[in-house]
């Protein structure tokens, strides 16, 4: 550095240059250092920013409504009064119908892929798994739109209105559109979480596990449902979490084919909306203050939602990680 | 704490009548009745990599037979074979013949062998269960509702755990001390009422103190369950042993009874390996 | 015995059957998507698509440049505003982070990413639409440049801590100070790993539709400079997904086949990268 140079031309004592050089050096560092926490701090900033702006917009609507903007079920911005519950309801609805089918699928896979499979063909197809997590919602949408709709109206429909249509759950009229639609196409985005996830958990389960149950005399099944699956439990609902948090937020794809309607209804063929997908379809239209803020006190909601079930799925992997095979 | 059964086909105390898992086929060979497994021409591969080369042996019924031999000398392979545990490893071939009793393993179902023929492994590896359950899953896999809390019982009395777990029996296999937990993997494996009990290092992970509990417990299940125990510690065949057998790069070498093989040894590997020259 | 042995032979059997139908549906669902894509999508590319404008509602024709432009603008914003966040945030988390401050970062940055992206709009929109009174490429720009932080610091963090310690200490005896081995040893050392995660990171964001609806909104223009409202080809698929006329639909596929197109192009060639990578990494 050039303080030291310059100390030595001048005549300066070497020691005296030499500190300096050292409180230079130090002083890259420190502000490397705190440039470099200053960012760091800001995903802080921006964090609390988000949640602050959230509350402060929703304020007209919370301070209107109070608690029982989660009860009311009237979506009305032509009179101003909004109400939270079919769209509770819609979240949950799909959400349930979409775990229904997608955790027995992806649990299944993941056991085929972590047990059955040999190792190279369970990294391929994993691999290829995990390229479908990445396809945008907005694709699902389309396809779910053009093939699932069709498909629902046309021939699942009709053949579950057949089999179990005395049940409340499949009357009313099936336009292709609306709850199961949205349930199914939220199931296809969620799987690839589950298998992956439920894969690894599974591939961390001790070898010796497996074997003492085999020489134990289980077929291959037993051993897998009865001794592996149940070490890695903790993980595999980890998973389940984790999707469900996913399926929560998911909102293209069901905006496009849930329907669009402020409905609560028994009925899987009804249209419906969900919290995404309500703010989504309203949001660059609404107008009035009040409209938009029960639209973002929704999303207040739908950010609750999401940051309490991904804690909980954090929580319950990592307890895998650890090591967790013992019973509770 | 000991097992009070003698014999292949004994009553089980305090339970009538008999409780055995019969597969009726086995009591057949009555004249090979002396010898528990035939194992003629026996070769092992992993891939293209032999393991196991041209093994004959004939391992006694009622004794205990130990395999010694350097690390790597296919030992743990060739016991993995008598109950196909080979199997679950990909890539692997074997050729030969293995008899059970007369009957050849490598064609019998292989479910039904694995009872019969039971495994204690180098680790402790009891399932994330309670102990009561841990020795009932062979049992209930098997479709034995009825007596359970009996054989559970019977199995940890043979065991020599009954004592130290019957007041926790619901509570985790995972409480359980290291000693403690290969006991209750020995009664796990002994529920079903195997024939053979394999034992592939069963010690090499506890202390000596824990080791002498079990060597005493295999003294005292031998009549009733042939074992066969894989040691690299030879003072522990030497002493808990009645036949051995000497194995080197995947050959047998030499399998007399162990006093003799250990006083007296023909081939002069064998002494080499003893006198403890290498392995 | 023997019918109870049969009866658990053929469960084991069936069961263990259904467990590959199930993984191959998943995987089959893949090719699915691709499949239909590439076929409706294929049929309704042509040059038109990536140089006309949009035609006026109702009319056939036209083409998804300006939604193209829009995109690569957005992107650029949010690779301008989001990726030096990341790094900086993530070579802090490597290098610098005590305990509990950095246990506190990554928490919200994990937080953060579990976000839904819609909320996220919402929060871009109070902070740029509300006070700017209007749409604008700004706005998008800022949700998706949010959305790229929490995947580049995971992975600039990841990539920084695994440069082996033996290169550290080579520079430091060395007499280099502690900023300077980052700069010019181990971000160079973990550059290629870091570039990788940054251009997932923009490949992930190219395909969010929700929170671009009420930030940059959409346009049937050009949108000049930053400030107006754009198009951008997510929010086209969307919109002519969802509209009743036949020709929109066909363009739907055709930009659906391209935006896919680029998704996975650049997931695949990411991951390939990092796995090549991650194997050299064993030393």
């Amino acid at each position: 550095m050039s303080s030291t140079a310059t100390a030595i031309s001048h005549g300066v004592p070497p020691e005296a240059g030499l500190r300096a050089f050292v409180r230079r050096l130090k002083h890259g560092d420190e502000i490397a250092h705190v440039i470099t926490l200053m960012f760091a701090a800001g995903i802080l900033l921006i964090t609390s920013m988000l949640v602050y702006e959230l509350w402060v917009n929703s304020h007209l609507s919370r301070t209107k409504f109070g608690w029982m903007f989660f009860w009311t079920r009237v979506w009305d911005p032509i009179f101003d009064n909004y109400g939270a519950a079919p769209f509770i309801y819609g979240t949950l609805i799909t959400s349930a119908v979409a775990l229904l089918i997608a955790v027995p699928l992806g649990l299944a896979g993941a056991i085929f892929l972590a047990e059955l499979a040999p190792r190279n063909l369970s990294d391929s197809v994993a691999f290829l798994i995990d390229l479908l997590a990445a396809v945008p919602s907005v694709i699902y949408g389309l396809l779910g739109i053009f093939i699932v709709v069709p498909f629902v109206r046309t021939t699942l429909g009709p053949a579950l209105k057949a089999s179990f249509g005395y049940l409340p759950l499949f009357q009313g009229p099936n336009y292709g559109v609306g709850f199961l639609t949205a349930g199914i196409v939220l199931a296809i985005m969620v799987v690839p979480f589950i298998i992956s996830v439920s894969r690894e958990v599974l591939l961390t389960v001790p070898r010796d596990q497996r074997e003492a149950a085999l020489a134990l005399g289980s077929t291959r099944w037993e051993s897998t449902w009865k001794v592996v699956v149940p070490w890695a439990r903790t993980g595999i609902l980890g998973s389940i979490f984790l999707a469900l948090a996913r399926a929560l937020g998911e909102t293209m794809a069901v905006t496009m084919v849930i329907g669009n309607a402020p409905n609560i209804s028994a009925s899987l063929f009804s249209s419906g909306d969900t919290i995404a997908s309500v703010i989504a379809n309203q949001f660059a239209e609404a107008s009035g203050d009040l409209y938009l803020s029960a639209l973002i006190e929704l999303g207040l909601v739908l950010f609750l939602m999401t940051f309490i079930l991904n804690g909980l799925a954090r929580i319950l992997i990592v307890a895998t990680e650890r090591g967790a095979g013992h019973p509770s | 704490m000991a097992s009070a059964t003698h014999g292949k086909n004994a009553a089980i105390p305090g339970l009538t009548p008999k409780v055995r898992i019969t597969d009726p086929a086995s009591a057949a060979s009555d004249k090979d009745a002396h010898l528990r497994f035939q194992i003629s021409n026996l070769n092992f591969f992993y891939g293209p990599k032999q393991a196991v080369f041209d093994l004959n042996l004939k391992i006694p019924a009622g004794k205990i037979t130990a395999l010694i031999g350097p690390s790597g000398c296919g030992k743990s392979t060739f016991l993995r074979t008598l109950n196909r545990m080979n199997e679950t490893i990909r890539n692997t071939r074997i050729e030969g013949e293995i008899l059970l009793d007369g009957q050849e393993v490598l064609k019998m179902d292989v479910v039904g062998l694995r009872r019969r023929v039971g495994m204690v492994f180098q680790r402790p590896n009891p399932f994330p269960k309670s102990i009561y359950d841990n020795v009932a899953y062979g049992l209930r896999i098997n479709g034995y509702q009825g007596r359970l809390d009996e054989l559970v019982e019977h199995s940890l009395r043979r065991a020599a755990l009954w004592e130290e777990a019957k007041d926790y029996l619901h509570k985790s296999a995972f409480a359980l001390s290291g000693g403690q937990q290969q006991r209750l993997c020995i009664a796990r494996a002994l529920a079903v009422d195997p024939e053979v009990l394999l034992l592939d290092e069963p010690c090499s992970a506890l202390d000596p103190v824990t080791t002498a509990k079990i060597e005493e417990l295999m003294f005292q299940l031998k009549d009733s369950c042939t074992m066969v125990i894989v040691t690299h510690n030879m003072q522990q065949a030497a002493r808990a042993s009645d036949f051995a057998a000497f194995m080197l790069d995947g050959r047998l070498i030499e399998h007399t009874e162990t006093s003799k093989l250990f006083t007296t040894p023909t081939d002069p590997r064998t002494e080499a390996y003893i006198t403890g020259r290498f392995g | 015995m023997n019918l109870r042995l049969t009866w658990r032979k053929s469960l084991n059997g069936v069961m263990l059957t259904l467990t590959g139908v199930a993984a191959f549906a998943v995987v089959s669902i893949l090719f699915l998507i691709l499949g239909y894509l590439f076929w409706n999508g294929g049929r309704s590319l042509n040059w038109d698509f990536f140089t006309k404008l949009p035609k006026p509602v109702g009319e056939s024709g036209g083409g998804m440049a300006n939604a193209i432009v829009g995109s690569l603008k957005l992107l650029l914003l949010a690779a301008v505003m989001g990726l030096p966040v990341g790094l900086l945030a993530g070579t802090y988390l490597a290098e610098f982070g005590g305990k509990t401050f950095a246990y506190v970062i990554r928490y919200t940055t994990d937080l953060l990413n579990g976000v839904p992206s819609i909320v996220i709009g919402i929060f871009a929109y109070s902070l740029t639409v509300l006070p700017m009174r209007h749409f604008s490429t700004l706005a998008g720009g800022v949700a998706l440049g949010i959305m790229v932080i929490p995947i580049t610091v995971r992975s600039t963090e990841e990539f920084l801590r695994a440069v082996p310690g033996s290169l550290r200490e080579a520079a430091m005896a060395l007499g280099a100070s502690k900023w300077k081995t980052i700069a010019t040893v181990i971000l160079p050392a973990a550059s290629g790993g870091i570039l990788t995660g940054m251009l997932l990171s923009l490949a992930r964001v190219a395909g969010e539709t929700a929170p671009l609806l009420f930030t940059a909104f959409s346009n049937r223009f050009w949108s000049p400079g930053w400030g107006q409202p754009t198009a951008s080809l997510p929010v086209m698929i969307y919109t002519y997904a969802i509209a009743p006329y036949d020709d929109w639909h066909r363009q739907a596929w055709a930009a659906g086949l391209v935006l896919l197109a680029l998704v996975l192009v650049a997931n695949l060639g990411c991951r390939f990268a990092l796995n090549r990578r991650g194997s050299a990494r064993s030393v």
